[in-house]
């Protein structure tokens, strides 16, 4: 039986995690390679790095990051954030990174993603995609971090990823976002039914029922949190122990 | 010394990484002498099968690792482990190497989501040693839409996923191969690896 998995996100920026973190024993909060240590020790299934560097300039620092990682965490890694050509998937996937995420991008130059998938295989390539409801059943994909509105429907796009060949989708609902109250279930549910490829549920994780639910009442794979797991309110290690407690088929370690 | 085949194919570095965390010492090459000489073998791999095996003929280490596969211990892994069998019918029919009998064909489990793709529990078959310890409740991690299909003396693990999926093959000799990736599959991966490297004399 597949595992359902648990992904935690470490948004990045200059090679340095964004959002104060709180976790005992950690010498520098702010290394995303060590946090990705712990994440890994607590049972992370794969681990997310969300590259917001502004400069081009910088953008190498992340693969820094991702070549140190990979040395010491033996998990799927992810590389989301600035990806923009096949360049930039190749050069990522070369430093370590076992998948790239591409969001923005992705709208804004579709062939980026059967570019990636014909040269690297549909497995690497991750679409991340930035939703908001607009009416009943029905939400438009949002890009630049959420602050755009593309007009474009969200199933209609799910459709036209999956058949440019991506791997996977991650799903953010903006609606959900930083409300703590639990993954968008209709959202999921209407992207999951639309696509036969793995569906990641983000946002609006916010108590440790919030996992167990969105497995149990859609077909999303994978979860995803950034904050709630940064806090330490919550471990990787006690979302899994819960949702195994529901019968839900969860690696152990 | 394990020699990595190096061979143009996939992300190598990754199993390179996982043995030197082990300590485990290990070269990427395409030589043929760092390869007769080596104590062991990795064949990794990843992408699609024809050209991965036309890369390896390419490479001309087709014979040399035909031969030291059944002298020393060798382990390939996800598409390297494909390579071991017979043929293959992913796009077209093409030869494998041929150390194990058996072919590869795609996955067909309806309703099922193909690529099998994330952590699946080990079930255990044949005695291997490479799987000696792993336990209960072991889960390693696969990304294939393709898999085995040989006889079930050679199936040392398998996992569910409407139906039984090969996941470790061996010949009860000295060829290994995993469906999963251990450089990925977190304590339990590295615990195979470090059995590998365990069967250099």
């Amino acid at each position: 039986m597949l595992a359902k998995r648990i992904i935690p996100c470490l948004d990045v920026r200059d090679g340095k995690v964004v959002k104060g973190v709180k976790f005992e024993g950690v010498r520098d909060v702010g290394d995303p390679v060590e946090l990705a240590e712990i994440y890994n020790k607590q049972g992370a299934d794969e681990i997310v790095f969300y590259d917001i560097t502004a400069s081009y300039e910088k953008r190498g620092v992340i693969l820094d990051v991702v070549r140190e990682t990979a040395k010491r965490v033996f998990v799927p890694l992810t590389v989301g954030g600035g990806i923009k050509t096949v360049d930039d998937i190749r050069n990522t996937l070369r430093a370590g990174a076992d998948k790239v995420s591409v969001n923005s991008q992705a709208v804004q130059n579709p062939s980026l993603i059967k570019d990636g998938a014909d040269i690297f295989g549909s497995q690497c390539i991750c679409v991340g995609i930035d939703a908001k409801k607009i009416a009943d059943n029905k939400w438009t994909v949002f890009i630049n971090g959420g602050r755009v509105d593309m007009k474009l429907d969200l199933i209609d796009w799910v459709r036209k990823v999956e058949e440019l060949g991506a791997g996977e989708i991650c799903l953010n609902s903006i609606d959900a976002d930083g409300t703590k109250e639990g993954f968008d279930l209709p959202m999921l549910k209407a992207v999951c039914d639309a696509v036969s490829i793995p569906v990641i549920a983000s946002g609006g994780a916010g108590k440790i029922n919030d996992f167990a639910e969105v497995f149990e009442k859609t077909n999303a794979t994978a979860a995803l949190a950034a904050s709630l797991f940064h806090f330490g309110e919550l471990t990787v290690g006690d979302v899994k122990e819960h949702c195994r407690s529901r019968e839900i088929a969860m690696r152990v370690k | 010394m394990i020699a990595i085949v190096d061979y143009g194919a996939g992300n190598i570095f990754s199993v390179k990484n996982a043995l030197d965390y082990l300590n485990i010492d290990s070269v990427l090459t395409a030589n043929e002498k760092e390869i007769e000489n080596a104590d062991a073998i990795i064949l990794p791999g990843v992408g699609a099968f024809p050209a991965a095996i036309n890369k390896l003929h390419e490479s001309g280490l087709t014979d040399v690792i035909r031969k030291e596969a059944k002298r020393k211990p060798f382990l390939g892994i996800c598409l390297g482990m494909q390579m071991l069998f017979e043929k293959s019918y992913e796009f077209c029919e093409s030869d494998g190497l041929g150390l194990i009998s058996g072919s590869i064909e795609k996955m067909e489990k309806p309703g099922f989501i193909i690529p099998h793709m994330g952590w699946n529990k080990l079930e255990y078959g044949t005695d291997c040693p490479i799987l000696h310890g792993i336990g209960d409740d072991a889960y390693v991690y696969f990304v294939h839409s393709y898999e085995a299909v040989t006889d079930e003396k050679y199936i040392a693990a398998w996992v569910e996923y409407s139906g039984h999926v090969p996941a470790m093959v061996y010949d009860g000799g000295t060829v290994y191969g995993a469906q999963f990736h251990p450089e990925k599959s977190g304590d339990t991966g590295l615990a195979i690896l470090r059995n590998f490297g365990g069967l250099i004399k």
